[in-house]
């Protein structure tokens, strides 16, 4: 028999989280710190907006983009939120989540051989997904010496000829590195002069802390045109199971990238759809609720950290904290287990996210602060033991 | 900052004062001197405790009770309101607009308890026209809390 497989996939390396998924899940009693979506439920309003779009019988497809007025709140929010302006016939379409919108837009933009320059650590996503667009990812390694935030002088070094993309994933997973404006503006002048896109990953706009808000690229001069916004409902609004998400661009992309929607997709789910409309309209101020607890936990496990002596730069943005954990001498991920295996809590190995997360661990803050306090007791305990 | 301690501390009034100042990022101190005041000021007015009576095996019933009343010349309800509210077994008070005065709620041991407090106490003020007592069967949500277990964390353990 002939070999059933494309050698593109089977060379794409599964997700290194994996792994590490299946020891944790056979223990009982482990304390997990290792979550990427949020700890509350989706607010009563929106799940109930989704059951009654079910009572009424709307079970039926959409339009490919997406409802209308799906759209039309997504302008208005990105108005509000991004202030920048967007036609919701031509420049905005609604998908499976934002992991979907990344995909199709790396589909509809690269040709064989363009390079699109990642930044890592970085969600798990953009390497295959460019490889399976028939790129070619290029690692840009952050450093841990800027707080993991990307700077001008990093993306002009892995520019080629060829480059044709760049990822931005800020607010950012694994490492709650947020952008400043200042940063961003001279990203985009690089951006510009190199003639190159971007991929604005904004899943996490909305939780960010601190005196600065979250700016967005395509809010720059001369950026709109040239960047792509990913955004959905999963981390906002606590929504991660309705699989929801959007882009929003140049309606020449996003005209390719309903192309490909249509065919592989058809349309995002109806009745996450509705109860997402109810999100964008009366969801504000859930935002704001969960954003406060957020911010709690995260000031709190920073506290706890510095307590420790444990070497942790504050974090801005998302729901993890990404402590250094250099000093013992071990790699990430054998920390990780050890961790796992003396005190039964699980964090996420830095690695999981690219090499240049070797000697950090994520840590999920969104949990309980009940269990959060647990979780650094036994957190302590391991470490103080492996000073000794 | 008071309106961020107020949302802390109505959900979990035994939260650990230097924890709370860590989360609200500000010197201890300064949580404690604004709980003060509050308490001073009455904004505070008390910390309870929430109870599933249900769980408890200890009897109870709690009634809520529509009063018509006929406001008094110059004190309006205020003086009626007080004239009820001043019972100890009384445990709210409120003025309602609608169809009715107040809305009182009242805890005893037994039906025959708070059916006695009505007949003997409330409908006889003069200035009650007239009362109707809504007995609670099931306490579903109260204080904002659901009184069932509490929700299991359904996610996955590890996600990316």
């Amino acid at each position: 028999m002939r070999n059933p497989l494309s050698k593109t996939i089977v060379e794409i390396e599964p997700s290194g989280i994996r792994k590490f998924f299946d020891v944790v899940n056979e223990m009982e009693d482990a304390i997990s710190l290792g979550v990427g979506e949020p700890d509350f439920d989706t607010p009563w309003h929106i799940r109930d907006e989704g059951i009654y779009s079910l009572e009424k019988g709307r079970t039926f497809y959409t339009s490919n983009a997406g409802l209308r007025e799906l759209k039309i709140e997504i302008a208005k929010y990105m108005e509000r939120k991004c202030h920048v302006t967007y036609d919701f016939n031509h420049e905005i379409i609604v998908t499976v989540g934002g992991s979907e919108a990344i995909d199709i837009a790396m589909r509809a933009m690269l040709d064989p051989g363009d390079e699109v320059l990642i930044p890592q650590p970085s969600f798990v996503c953009y390497p295959p997904c460019a490889t399976l667009a028939n790129g070619v990812p290029v690692i840009i390694e952050l450093q841990a010496e800027n707080e993991f935030c990307l700077t001008a002088e990093e993306v002009e070094r892995a520019i080629t000829p060829k480059t044709k993309l760049l990822v931005l994933p800020f607010p950012n997973n694994p490492t709650g590195s947020v952008m400043s404006r200042k940063a961003l503006e001279e990203i985009a002048e690089v951006v510009i002069r190199h003639d190159l896109f971007v991929l604005s990953d904004e899943i996490y706009a909305e939780l960010t802390y601190g005196e600065e808000e979250h700016v967005s690229i395509a809010s720059l001069p001369g950026m709109q045109e040239r960047t792509i916004v990913i955004n959905g409902f999963s981390k906002a609004y606590a929504m991660t199971g309705w699989r929801l998400g959007y882009a929003c661009g140049p309606a020449v992309i996003i005209e390719q990238m309903l192309k490909i929607h249509q065919f592989a997709i058809m349309s995002a789910p109806t009745t996450s759809q509705y109860a997402a409309v109810e999100a964008l309209r009366n969801g504000d101020e859930d935002i704001l609720r969960m954003k406060e607890e957020y911010d709690g936990r995260r000031r709190y496990l920073l506290h706890r950290f510095r307590e420790m002596n444990l070497e942790c730069f504050e974090p801005y943005g998302a729901f993890y904290i990404f402590p250094c954990i250099k000093e013992f001498g071990m790699t990430s991920e054998e920390f990780a287990e050890k961790l796992l295996e003396s005190e039964k809590v699980a964090v996420v190995p830095g690695t999981a996210f690219g090499a240049s997360g070797e000697g950090f661990i994520r840590i999920s803050y969104a949990y309980s602060l009940e269990d959060l306090k647990k979780a650094l007791e036994r957190i302590e305990a391991f470490i103080t033991k492996l000073r000794k | 900052m008071r309106e961020k301690i107020l949302a802390f501390i109505e959900k979990n009034s035994r939260i650990d004062l230097k924890e709370l100042a860590i989360m609200l990022g500000v010197d201890v101190s300064a949580v404690v001197n604004e709980l003060e005041a509050m308490e001073n000021e009455h904004i505070i007015c008390g910390y309870h405790t929430l109870i599933n009576w249900e769980k408890t095996g200890i009897e109870k019933v709690t009634a809520m009770i529509e009063v018509r009343v006929t406001p008094q010349r110059g004190m309006g309800f205020d003086k009626v309101a007080e004239r009820i509210y001043n019972y100890p077994e009384v445990e709210s008070v409120y003025l309602i607009s609608g169809g009715f005065d107040f809305m009182v709620t009242l805890e005893g041991r037994t039906l025959r308890e708070v059916s006695q407090f009505v007949s003997e106490k409330l409908s006889p003020l003069d200035s009650v026209l007239s009362t109707k007592t809504n007995f609670i069967l099931k306490k579903y949500k109260d204080h904002g809390t659901i009184m069932t277990e509490p929700a299991k964390d359904e996610r996955m353990k590890i996600t990316p």
